[in-house]
C-alpha cells in the first residue's frame, strides 16, 4: 500500500503531539513526516515533500510561514493559512464570528489608549481588554473601573510588541464559574469538556480543571457554525454559558487538548489523523 | 543517566519517550527538551514566547 505521508510542523513535543506521533505509527497507511521548526530551513525550491500538514507549531507566526508556503505549493494543510491566520488574530476571528451570526460578545477595537478608554466606557464596566494575538490567557486584563482602565492603558504602552497597540476590548458577560471547550473536525462536534475555575479565567493553562460536557444538538450546531466562520477543518471553541444561551468566545486552531482529554473518552489524536488522511485523499482527487 | 541541567537531579526517562519530547524534572518541576536518544541528552525547554499558542 502506498504509504500517505503527513507533515507535522512543531517546536515543541508536548503530549498532544506525542499521542499523534503514536497514533500515525500505529497506522499502516500513514507515514509521518516530522517537520521540527527549530531545524527547518524553507527552501522555495526544496519545499517538504508531503500529502497533507498537520499544523502543531506552537509559534503563530511560524506556523504561518510554513502553512502559506506549502499550501501555495499544492499541499493540504489543516488547518488553512487562512483558518490559522483568522483563529491566532482576535479581531479577525470576531469580525467572522459576527458576520456569520455566530453568538459572539460585543467587540470594540481601538488603536490609542485615547480611543481606547472612549471604547470601554461605552461598552460599560467591567470590560475585558485582551491582546490581538494572545493565548493562554496571557496578559488579559478584567477592568472594572475608569482608574483601573488608565492605569492598565498606560502599562500597555509600556510593552514592547507592537501588538500591544491594538487594543482589543470584549464586553464582560456574567456566566459560572466554568466554560466550554469543544472540538470540531470536520463538519462535527466531537467531544466538549467543561472547564471549571474559581477564577474568571477558567484556561486549563491556568489551573482550570475539566469534566465531560454532553454534546447537543445547540452546541453542535453552533461550533460547527463557528468552524465554518473561520475556514478550519479541526479547531478549539470556547464558549461560554450567558443568560441568553451559549457564546463563542474564541476559536482555536492548533487545538490543545491534554487537559479536555482526561474528561472524555473520544480518541482525539485518532479522529485528528483520519480527517487528514481524508482530507488529503480528497484534495488528491479533485486535483487530478 | 542523564541529569537535570537545573537541579543536578537524576533522570529517569520513560522507555517511550522520544526525541524533542518536552519533560517536567519530576524533583524541581522545569520543563526539560529531550535532544536526543543516542546519546540521551537533555536540556533546558526553551522559555515562553510572545505568540505562543493555539
Amino acid at each position: 500500500m502506498m504509504k500517505l505521508k503527513v507533515g507535522l510542523i512543531f517546536s515543541r513535543l508536548r503530549f498532544e503531539e506525542k499521542l499523534l506521533i503514536q497514533e500515525a505509527a500505529r497506522r499502516n497507511d500513514v507515514e509521518l513526516v516530522l517537520l521540527n521548526t527549530n531545524r527547518l530551513v524553507l527552501d522555495f525550491d526544496a519545499l517538504p515533500q508531503v500529502d497533507v500538514i498537520l499544523d502543531r507549531e506552537i509559534s503563530q507566526s511560524r506556523a504561518l510561514h510554513v502553512l502559506n508556503m506549502l499550501e501555495r505549493n499544492g499541499v493540504r494543510t489543516i488547518n488553512s493559512f487562512d483558518a490559522a491566520r483568522i483563529g491566532g488574530d482576535k479581531v479577525l476571528t470576531s469580525k467572522q464570528l459576527w458576520t456569520a451570526g455566530v453568538p459572539t460578545p460585543r467587540v470594540k477595537v481601538a488603536f490609542s489608549r485615547e480611543a481606547a478608554l472612549r471604547a470601554i466606557e461605552e461598552l460599560g464596566y467591567p470590560v475585558v481588554l485582551k491582546p490581538v494575538d494572545g493565548s493562554w490567557g496571557r496578559l488579559m486584563a478584567l477592568i472594572e473601573n475608569r482608574i483601573a482602565a488608565e492605569a492598565i492603558l498606560e502599562h500597555k504602552a509600556h510593552l514592547s510588541s507592537y501588538y500591544h497597540g491594538v487594543f482589543y476590548l470584549q464586553e464582560y458577560l456574567q456566566k459560572p464559574d466554568r466554560d466550554i471547550r469543544a472540538f470540531v473536525i470536520g463538519e462535527e462536534t466531537v467531544c466538549a469538556a467543561y472547564r471549571c475555575a474559581d477564577h474568571w479565567l477558567t484556561n486549563a493553562a491556568r489551573g482550570g480543571k475539566t469534566f465531560a460536557c454532553p454534546v447537543t444538538p445547540e452546541l453542535d450546531e453552533l461550533c460547527v457554525r463557528a468552524c465554518r466562520a473561520v475556514g478550519g477543518d479541526a479547531i478549539a471553541v470556547d464558549l461560554m454559558e450567558t443568560k441568553d444561551g451559549l457564546t463563542v468566545h474564541e476559536v482555536n486552531c492548533a487545538m490543545e487538548f491534554k487537559a479536555s482529554l482526561a474528561a472524555v473518552e473520544t480518541d482525539l489524536p485518532a479522529l485528528l489523523i483520519d480527517y487528514c488522511v481524508r482530507a488529503a485523499y480528497r484534495h488528491r482527487k479533485e486535483g487530478s | 543517566m542523564p541529569s537535570c541541567p537545573e537541579c543536578g537531579a537524576v533522570l529517569e526517562l520513560g522507555k517511550d519517550v522520544i526525541a524533542h519530547e518536552i519533560i517536567d524534572c519530576p524533583t524541581c518541576g522545569v520543563e526539560l527538551e529531550v535532544l536526543s536518544l543516542d546519546p540521551i541528552k537533555v536540556e533546558l525547554a526553551p522559555e515562553e514566547e510572545e505568540d505562543w499558542g493555539e
